[in-house]
């Protein structure tokens, strides 16, 4: 299973969850993990996430979740998680 | 499992630090092109680069996306065409159409650039070397994209000085032929002694003829990361400063090798080398000479910069070889002068010199790079300066390069702009003192006394 690591950073505000949460099942996107924390009034969230199941192309969520991010004032980052396994894991 | 700690970390290096692949180069070999006919020559390497490469542009962009790091260039290495053009060419010209070709291929395919216009001449020059050099500043002149590099020497056979002194005249020559863009041709003229097989890095990227009939090989950088870890370590030991440059330097090409892998498997060719390198680009914070500065130097130039140059490439080749399952290319810190804002700021202040930058190389890779020097130069003064280089390269066993431009009606204290990721480089002074006589012997240096470890 190839796993896919969802960020999102910004100014916290009503609805980020929601919002973020509802995109992926529209997207038959399935989470497997969230963490989520509020820094001096910054919303940060991590996801870990299974796009298998997902009939949209990578490039496409990655887009789709860029604007989405855009609209609620946040930026919302999707990339492999193999970057971040690499980079920490020996 | 990866914390939240972890992925703002990479996120931030990325977005904060510069941390970039810069380049996924695509070898390929040209060696069954090869025809008497140039016409059909000609016709063989336009299908063989098209159809080997039409998908790494989209690939490099597809993997940018789906792991959230740029890569800011794609980018074709040939065969010597030295070796490919023997048969088919019979005056300068007739080289030319060769890199008209491989212009034309890499527009086709879109890489920004496509290497290998180049002849290996350490020892002696073919008739069709000679031709090949020959052609290089009309060549240059008439292309975009395409790199020419010529490596004379190597600690093997020692350095051939009919070719080191004729690549003056030729530097000269190619920047002659566009003094009206400030000699920007002499950017993709490159000079080696042991040049590498399987270098991914312009202009002197060519794939070698031990080489595969394809393979990828990917560049990093990421100097603006190392120099945000240093500056945390401010004050601390070498031994502090030292792993801190060895940890980040794992990271970043653990960047370069996932890539590397990715690449090959998407495309279906073989992942050849991660070069473990910091190249500089003119943004700010992405510069070599900052890390030297966070080091604890005033600038790039003061005295301890050769150490401080010395650890930092060492380092960087340390923790870049655990992280990477093959490692190759030029391997270590790249100190071009106008490629690096730092560098550009230290010779601005009086800091740095020529002489400076030529003891720095005998401790880093590459060479004398992008260094602009005033056009009256002479040949023979650069062909002194080529040698002295080639010179380092021999006797330490190691790689070295020149890249010097020539700006044709300018001076010192004058400013030549390149644009983009070449940035722009104050007019450097030359020592003024002649070697004619030097130059001129003609024949070759011996190899020297430690090549012969048989």
């Amino acid at each position: 299973m190839k796993r896919t690591i969802i960020t999102v950073v910004g100014k916290d505000t009503v609805g980020i969850i929601a919002r973020v949460c509802t995109y992926l099942a529209e997207n038959k996107i399935n989470i497997l993990d969230i963490s989520q924390t509020i820094v001096q009034g910054y919303f940060n969230m991590m996801m870990i996430v299974n796009m298998e199941e997902s009939t949209q192309k990578f490039d496409v969520i990655v887009s789709e979740l860029d604007k989405l991010g855009e609209d609620i004032g946040v930026s919302i980052k999707c990339q492999r998680e193999d970057i971040f396994d690499k980079m920490h894991r020996i | 499992m990866i914390n939240m700690y972890e992925v703002a970390e990479t996120n931030k290096m990325i977005e904060k630090e510069n941390l970039d692949v810069r380049t996924i180069t695509l070898g390929i070999s040209l060696l069954d092109c090869i025809d008497s006919d140039l016409k059909k020559l000609n016709d063989n390497i336009y299908t063989k680069i098209t159809t080997v490469a039409k998908d790494l542009v989209e690939t490099g962009q597809e993997i940018e996306k789906e792991f959230g790091i740029p890569i800011v260039n794609k980018r074709i290495s040939v065969t010597p065409i030295a070796l490919i053009g023997g048969s088919a060419c019979r005056k300068p010209e007739d080289f030319v159409t060769i890199a008209q070709t491989m212009d034309r291929a890499a527009k086709k395919v879109g890489v920004n650039l496509i290497g290998g216009y180049s002849a290996l001449v350490s020892k002696g020059m073919t008739k069709a070397d000679e031709l090949l050099i020959h052609s290089i500043p009309e060549a240059l002149k008439v292309t975009e994209r395409v790199c020419s590099s010529v490596n004379l020497g190597s600690t093997k056979t020692g350095i051939n000085m009919d070719a080191v002194k004729l690549m003056g005249e030729i530097l000269l020559e190619t920047a002659e032929l566009t003094k009206e863009q400030d000699s920007v041709s002499c950017m993709k003229l490159v000079v080696f002694c042991n040049a590498p097989d399987d270098n991914p890095f312009m202009a002197g990227a060519f794939h070698g003829v031990t080489e595969a009939d394809a393979i990828i090989n990917v560049g990093v950088s990421g100097p603006g990361v190392v120099k945000t870890a240093l500056s945390k370590v401010r004050g601390e030991s070498f031994e502090v400063l030292c792993e801190t440059i060895k940890k980040t330097a794992f990271k970043v090409t653990r960047v370069g090798q996932l890539v590397a892998q990715e690449a090959s498997k998407r495309l279906h060719i073989p992942f050849g080398i991660v070069d473990l390198s910091l190249a500089p680009t003119p943004a700010i914070g992405d510069s070599v000479a900052d890390i030297l500065c966070e080091c604890g130097l005033e600038y790039a130039g003061a005295p301890g910069t050769t150490a401080a140059l010395a650890l930092l490439n060492d380092q960087v080749k340390k923790g870049g070889v655990m992280a990477s399952s093959y490692v190759g290319g030029l391997s270590g810190a790249f100190i071009p002068v106008s490629e690096d804002q730092g560098m550009i700021d230290a010779v601005q202040a009086g800091a740095l010199t020529l002489e400076k930058l030529e003891a720095m190389t005998c401790v880093c890779s590459v060479g004398l790079d992008m260094i602009a020097i005033p056009g009256d130069t002479k040949a023979t003064t650069i062909s002194g300066m080529i040698a002295d280089e080639m010179a380092i390269g021999m006797i330490n066993q190691k790689t070295t390069a020149v890249r010097l431009i020539p700006v044709i009606g300018k001076g010192v204290g004058e400013t030549v702009e390149f644009g983009g990721l070449f940035g722009y480089a104050p007019i450097m002074p030359v020592n003024q003192f002649s070697c004619d006589d030097f130059v001129n012997r003609g024949g070759r240096i011996p190899a020297p006394i430690h090549s012969f470890k048989n």
